[in-house]
């Protein structure tokens, strides 16, 4: 075939917008990933390109149902993404972009743990100069902590592939499992911890809710597309089936949801939000049925999309205000009217609103808990369905839009930023509607799910409406909290204030004892000096200290010589 | 363009407002009626109980809100928190 290896069109892409400038910059930029998603579609099943490495056999690019249906998504978030950040004049950004896109192709294409690994550290690389663009101190220090957990995640899965290539002897990237015997064992959990740690799992979740928001408008549509969706991604191929991935998946889905409703940055109730969409598909993958898979995938897909219209969208509003705030904002409608109505279209698909595309995609996964019987892990799904309407559905485009005017009178953002929502929102509903044609087209296991019948319409649409009747309730009784100006404590307070709290008392302790032990050291050498010297007569007052060295010597001689004698006769 | 209609918005008149609210309110007693209409699957025992999904619906998010305000009681700090 003619097809290159697929990460190419957008890693030559970055390299050109690193030296191009002005419109022909763009026209790059623009191709990189039509060309790179044509290639795709040239591209057939199997390995394309094999090499042996070591002794180990690597398989750089592999081909499958599975990684192709992540190869067209991230395509496509590409584009939409570099439309949205064409009018940023900062190459910085650009080249990050496209090199952060094509490190994501790069790592669904690897056949092998060691080509995974590559990317895996090249994601976190690409994309922390997306954070650091924002170019405030709070960018530069939340980057340094994402580096930082990134970089482990990566340390921890090169630990894990060196154990396995040990124990298998190989390094293709196949199913997994936590079912090992001896080291293997510490292995399998060691890739799992990383993989776990890039998915955002409870308790190393921080670095995506405390990194994200501090990005640029436009650098957070690429890092909310990428950097988690591959990591589903490789659960979907390493340990599908695995039922602790049920529990950690619906944890998940749960508990950012309370956090949500607190929030008062816009875009970090979009982070927390995130949380809360790879909880669904972390208990799809855990469940492991190809009903279930299909739905985690599915639904990966359409979160990229819909997740991608509502991050553009506050970043629109903070790109026109500068402000993204909750408490700071409202009333915008009035002078942003479209990017009202696509806030709007991205809440009710990230509602799961019939005929938008979460709809689509999150019942296989609800479908799938019943069917295996996770009775009390579909209920709370359905309780997580209902909260993600209310925060990010309803209280997104509220807070932003509507409820009380703010004052702020600004315009529509940019053309291209637009362009960009128009086509995420636009591919929402298409994908939410002619399911069969798009996303189920692309699944990788065998299904026949029908999404759209009376019972789950009706069913869905009563749950959201009276969530959003409970929000209305809640509203008039004046019992909702307000959005207030506040930081709310997460796992990241135990290495932002713990830690360093420890850290410098600990060392304040030990510096203390130390000073401490010196002093009396000193003062000890100095008694000792000052009973042993004469200071009135000038010399030392002992025996031997008023000697001469060799006379001195001549006594201890003598005493030597005579325990000698005495020796000698016993 | 946004100058010419500064605080006359659509959802500035309460009465537009109420109009809304009183047709969502419609919407919401519809899709209850429709309960007891529609012959909906079952795939499990407890969604044998009438509206139950409009009743589940409305209570977790009461309470999940309730929950999240009283969490604010032991999370909530100052803005800058973490930059002292």
């Amino acid at each position: 075939m003619s097809s290159v290896i697929p990460f190419l069109p957008l890693m030559l892409g970055a390299f050109a917008a690193l030296i191009l400038r002005g419109w022909t910059r763009n026209i790059i930029m623009l191709a990189a990933p039509v060309v790179g998603a044509l290639n795709l579609m040239g591209l057939e099943h199997g390995v394309f390109w094999s090499m042996e490495f070591m002794g180990y056999a690597l398989e750089p690019v592999k081909v499958d149902k599975l990684s192709m249906m992540f190869g067209y998504l991230f395509h496509l978030a590409a584009l939409i993404a570099i439309i949205y950040a064409l009018h940023v004049k900062d190459t910085v950004q650009h080249v990050a972009g496209l090199a952060y896109a094509a490190s994501a192709v790069g790592a669904v294409f690897a056949g092998d743990l060691l080509t995974l690994f590559v990317f895996w550290e090249l994601l976190a690389l690409t994309s922390v100069f997306l954070i650091w663009a924002r170019r405030t101190d709070r960018a530069y220090a939340s980057g340094m902590r994402y580096l930082i957990i990134q970089v482990l995640s990566g340390v921890l899965l090169l630990a894990g592939l060196l154990i396995f290539a040990q124990v298998n002897n190989s390094l293709l990237f196949t199913q997994i499992g936590l079912g090992h015997d001896g080291i293997a064992e510490i292995g399998a959990w060691l890739i799992f911890a990383a993989f776990g740690i890039k998915c955002a799992f409870p308790f190393v979740h921080n670095w995506l809710t405390d990194a994200y928001p501090e990005s640029t408008p436009s650098g957070t549509i690429f890092l909310a597309s990428f950097t988690t969706k591959v990591a589903v991604y490789a659960f979907a191929r390493g340990f599908p089936g695995e039922e602790i991935l049920v529990w950690i998946g619906v944890t998940m889905a749960c508990f950012p949801i309370f956090y949500a409703v607190i929030e008062n940055d816009l875009r970090r109730v979009l982070a927390y939000s995130l949380i809360n969409q790879i909880g669904f598909m972390i208990v799809g993958i855990g469940i492991g049925t190809s009903l279930a898979l299909n739905g985690a995938v599915a639904h990966a897909f359409n979160d990229v999309i819909f997740k991608g219209l509502l991050m553009m969208t506050m970043g629109a509003v903070l790109h026109m205000t500068g402000k993204i705030n909750g408490s700071e904002l409202g009333g915008l409608y009035k002078s942003m009217p479209k990017t009202t109505i696509f806030c709007i279209v991205g809440a009710a698909s990230i509602s799961a609103f019939p005929l938008f595309s979460g709809f689509v995609s999150k019942s296989m996964i609800m479908a799938a808990a019943v069917k295996e019987g996770y009775d009390y892990v579909w209920l709370l799904l359905l309780f997580a369905a209902a909260g993600v309407f209310h925060h990010a559905g309803i209280k997104i485009p509220y807070f932003a839009f509507f409820a009380h005017d703010s004052g702020i009178r600004t315009t529509e953002p940019p053309k291209n930023m637009l362009i960009a929502m128009f086509l995420g929102a636009v591919a929402c509903v298409i994908l939410g509607t002619f399911p069969a044609q798009t996303v189920y087209a692309l699944l990788p296991w065998e299904h026949n799910y029908e999404p759209y019948d009376v019972t789950h319409v009706l069913t869905q649409l009563q749950l959201l409406f009276f969530s959003a009747l409970a929000f209305v309730w809640l509203n008039l009784q004046r019992l909702y909290p307000p959005e207030l100006p506040s930081t709310n404590l997460d796992a990241d307070w135990l290495y932002r204030k713990l830690a360093p709290k420890f850290v410098t008392t600990f060392g304040c302790a030990i510096y203390g004892t130390y000073v401490k032990f010196e002093r009396s050291s000193l003062a000890l050498i100095k008694r000792m000096i000052r009973q042993t010297y004469d200071v009135e007569q000038g010399q030392p007052k002992g025996y031997f200290a008023r000697l001469w060295p060799v006379e001195t010597m001549v006594v201890w001689v003598a005493v030597l010589l005579s325990v000698y004698l005495v020796f000698y006769y016993i | 363009m946004s100058d010419h209609h500064d605080s006359d918005g659509w959802f500035d008149k309460p009465e537009n407002v109420s109009k809304m609210l009183k047709v969502f309110y419609v919407v919401c007693v519809l899709l209850v009626i429709a309960d007891f209409i529609v012959h909906r699957h079952i795939y499990h025992s407890w969604e044998n109980v009438p509206a139950f999904y409009a009743i589940y619906g409305f209570v977790g998010c009461s309470i999940l809100v309730f929950v999240a305000k009283w969490m604010r009681t032991f999370l909530m700090r100052g803005e800058d928190y973490y930059d002292e």
